[in-house]
């Protein structure tokens, strides 16, 4: 591919004796969709605060947008480009979803007027528009979840790093939030979203990644087991053993016969 | 603007008020409350907008006093160029305290701990060194003029308070509507999130500590005007620290008016006691702590109601 | 410089007043590693419990050793009260509001002190006050001697409580694990006051053991809040070897100190220690988490 967007070389981090992410290496292309998958305690929330700055690694390197940003601070990282949402959703809970998103916008945008502006058209795409003037604390799983990531679309970022975007909502909300994933990296003229994000994804829910990714990678006990079309990652035996214990792979095909 | 509008309205009715009522008691009453209103403001510039609950802003009020009464009598200079020096200082220190504790990431309890310990140190400090006047502490010459900043009335006090107070509430409209307002709250609000999103948590609350020192500052320059005297127990002690944090909690944290309306109702209740059961010591700081505990107990977001609850302003903390 | 029974004396003092600070305390790191939250109030509840004591004597006549049996249930009782009727009302269980009660508390009974009593420092006379004991080149105050006794005394007593008996060890269960702990039937509430109250009463003993050696007026509580907090810091929240260790090391610190850096600067020297733990080691020395 052509120089990455994002690119890890042997990133490792431990904590104490627990050795949370061993070795890993990936590269993000521009322009792509992409998806980081794996059994829970796999170490994937941590490899995000990694690549984001929010811990430093041990070993190995983080580049991003041809420039080293290993261990450089998260507002660093976020002003270069790179934003990431959180698992547990962090809204800021006294204010409304319009400063929320506003905050995201003053990044770039210094007068406060055309911010919330910006607030308010990202919303809108996003589908949080009747919802601008609300508390954030006052919003249901599913609107924080549109909160958290419209926020951090307000960054203007280069790289988004979505953590579980999709967890908690039920199918319906799942179903309205995919399209608008999808969006952010090809755009979609009937919701104004212009695309050109790169995204990579942490993701439970296998209907999206199946979905939406073009390439994911695969990371149990803190290293990396397998990379590939979503396709070719689920049929493959590590990655099942690593969800469903060790020897199911075997058991399913003798079960199939 | 709606917050600009307001401000003018109020300093129009404070103003006038002033030049109408000739009563030398009710004039005091608007002076001192002014002036709780002035430090409440100023602690909630840090404390309600920032998130971070600081015990001893006295820190702040102490310096500001001193270095108006040194200036004044050691170097000679002119009140009004004291002024300037004894702002300048406050914030300095502020800055030096705040470069150092939000560096080191002490939020909560512990900032609060460390304020308390840096309010302490000054304290002691000022007593055991001479150019404070040491335990004795520092005697303002009475030269009424304005160009010493001394006035013959209560009037002309009311309107060097009421300027500075305006400042402050102009500086918190500011934080209402700017992008550094809506930064640092963020960083109240959830620091991590805000640190995902471009903010820098350590700068924005380093600014935040110098511009509440800025107004501490100056309350503390204005308290040496008025009674023309400071000590290291007046200055660094615990009651501005209490009075500040008291009023602005009670009235409602990160709010425009919420601090005022605090001072404003607690100095009537001082007012009131001091009247019915005469000056008693210790009697307004009971007020003061027993108010405190009910607010947060009973009306957590403040009298105004729209203040942030307690609890709100610190979730940052965790962030 | 100093001849070595100074030194010494220096030493002693400091060993047998860092005992009564590790007492201190010892309440103030149990009330946070159980409860959680900072204990502005804990200098004000030393004044009272000072007072009591003080009345106690010059109105009953009883001596501050005697009445012990009085005002360590009495200060337990207070700290019951307080925890169950205000700082857990008030702190709607998040620790965040607890900061600003304790606060609000601290202020209002030194300030009822001062109005009740005004600013007046008191002492009271006991027929040992002025008795001195020979220890090697030092001649030290035999009160201080039996505080230091007796401050050891109580701390080891509390740790039997908190080791051997039930009420200890639901203590520690709560301290560790607070869901847990109710699942298992265990009064959380009541736990949390009783934790409080020996919080307290800690104090209460203090009280009865230093008043023959110091002093009372209503700002007394606040000269020990920072030592009692820096041990605590420098010990480690919640570690209560931290809390033995740090008080005798702190006591050693202010009596060196003073010796060499005279009184005013000695206390600066407390404060730096404080600042200096809470900004680069806020874990403590023996803590496991700041």
């Amino acid at each position: 591919m052509a120089e990455p967007l994002l690119s890890l070389q042997g990133v490792s981090i431990a904590f104490g004796g627990l050795r949370a992410v061993q070795a890993v290496s990936l590269q993000v292309a521009p322009g792509t969709l992409t998806a980081l998958i794996g059994p829970n305690g796999a170490g994937k929330t941590t490899l995000f605060a990694l690549m984001s700055g929010f811990l430093k690694p041990d070993a190995g390197t983080v580049r991003f947008d041809g420039h080293d940003i290993t261990g450089q601070a998260p507002h660093l990282n976020a002003r270069a480009g790179m934003t990431r949402t959180f698992q547990i959703v962090q809204p800021f809970a006294a204010q409304t979803v319009r400063e929320n998103i506003a905050v995201g916008a003053h990044l770039h945008e210094p007068r406060r007027a055309a911010a919330l502006a910006a607030a308010e058209r990202i919303a809108q795409r996003v589908g949080l528009a009747p919802l601008l003037d609300k508390p954030a604390g006052d919003l249901t799983v599913a609107g924080r979840k549109r909160l958290e990531l419209a926020r951090a679309l307000a960054t203007g970022p280069k790289l988004l790093l979505l953590d579980e975007v999709l967890a908690g909502l039920n199918p319906q909300e799942i179903a309205e939030m995919i399209p608008v994933v999808r969006a952010l990296v090809h755009g979609d003229a009937a919701s104004g979203i212009p695309g050109g994000v790169t995204v990579l994804m942490i993701e439970h829910v296998m209907q999206a990644v199946m979905n939406l990714a073009e390439h994911v990678w695969v990371l149990a006990q803190g290293q990396l087991i397998a990379a590939g079309t979503p396709a070719e990652v689920t049929n493959d035996d590590r990655v099942i053993e690593a969800y469903l214990g060790h020897g199911t792979a075997a058991r399913l095909r003798g079960a199939a016969g | 603007m709606k917050d600009l509008a307001a401000i003018a309205a109020f300093a129009a009715v404070v103003g006038g008020l002033t030049l109408g009522i000739d009563s030398g008691v009710w004039l005091t009453f608007i002076m001192m409350a002014l002036y709780a209103s002035l430090l409440a403001q100023s602690w909630n510039i840090l404390g309600g907008y920032g998130g971070q609950f600081s015990f001893g802003h006295a820190l702040f009020f102490g310096t500001g006093a001193y270095v108006q009464a040194i200036v004044q009598l050691t170097l000679g200079w002119n009140a009004w160029l004291a002024l300037i020096c004894a702002v300048a200082a406050a914030a300095c220190v502020a800055a030096f305290v705040g470069a150092l504790t939000f560096r080191y990431g002490l939020k909560g309890s512990y900032f609060a701990l460390v304020t308390l310990a840096f309010a302490e140190v000054f304290r002691i400090l000022a007593v055991s060194v001479d150019f404070t006047g040491g335990g004795v502490g520092l005697m303002l010459p009475l030269r009424e003029s304005f160009g010493n900043m001394q006035f013959g009335s209560r009037r002309g006090y009311i309107g060097l308070v009421l300027g500075f107070v305006v400042a402050a509430m102009l500086a918190t409209s500011w934080l209402r509507h700017s992008r550094f307002g809506a930064q640092l709250q963020a960083v109240r609000d959830n620091e991590d999130a805000a640190r995902a999103i471009g903010v820098n948590p350590w700068s924005v609350k380093l600014a935040a500590i110098t511009l509440s020192a800025a107004f501490m500052g100056a309350g503390g320059a204005f308290y040496v005007q008025v009674f023309q005297y400071i000590d290291p127990g007046l200055a660094f002690g615990p009651v501005s620290s209490v009075e500040a944090l008291v009023a602005a909690i009670v009235g409602g944290m990160g709010t425009l008016w919420g601090p005022l309306l605090g001072a404003a109702v607690l100095h009537l209740l001082a007012e009131l006691t001091r009247n019915l059961f005469g000056q008693l010591p210790g009697l307004n700081m009971i007020i003061y702590g027993s108010v405190l505990v009910l607010i947060v107990m009973f009306v957590p977001r403040g009298l105004s109601g729209v203040g942030l609850s307690v609890r709100q302003a610190m979730r940052g903390r965790r962030g | 410089m100093y001849d070595s029974g100074i030194l010494f004396s220096s030493v002693l003092n400091g060993v047998t007043t860092g005992a009564v600070y590790a007492l201190i305390a010892l309440g103030l790191t149990l009330i946070y590693g159980v409860l959680h939250i900072i204990n502005f109030a804990h200098g004000a509840a030393l004044m009272v419990a000072l007072y009591a004591v003080y009345l106690l004597k010059t109105h009953f006549g009883i001596d501050p050793y005697l009445a012990l049996p009085l005002v360590v249930p009495g200060m337990f009782g207070l700290g019951y009260a307080l925890q169950r009727g205000i700082i857990n009302r008030a702190g709607h269980g998040k620790d965040e509001n607890i900061l600003l009660v304790t606060l609000g508390l601290s202020i209002v009974l030194e300030n009822l002190a001062l109005l009740l009593f005004k600013s007046d420092t008191r002492t009271i006379e006991t027929p040992y006050t002025l008795t001195t004991v020979a220890i090697g080149p030092a001649m030290i105050a035999l009160p201080k001697l039996v505080a230091f006794a007796g401050a050891l005394a109580a701390s080891a007593l509390l740790l039997l409580v908190l080791t051997r008996t039930d009420l200890g060890r639901a203590i520690r269960a709560v301290a560790k694990e607070k869901h847990g702990a109710k699942l298992m039937g265990i009064d959380v509430d009541h736990v949390y006051a009783m934790c409080f109250g020996i919080g307290l009463a800690c104090l209460g003993a203090a009280a009865c053991f230093l008043l023959p050696v110091y002093y009372v007026n209503p700002q007394v509580g606040a000269g020990f809040v920072p030592v009692a907090f820096t041990i605590v810091v420098l010990g480690g929240m919640g570690s209560f070897g931290g809390a033995l260790v740090g008080g005798l090391l702190i006591g050693l610190v202010e009596s060196l100190g003073g010796l060499f850096l005279g009184e005013s600067l000695g206390q600066i020297g407390i404060f730096a220690v404080f600042i200096a733990v809470l900004l680069f080691r806020p874990q403590g020395l023996f803590g496991a988490k700041a």
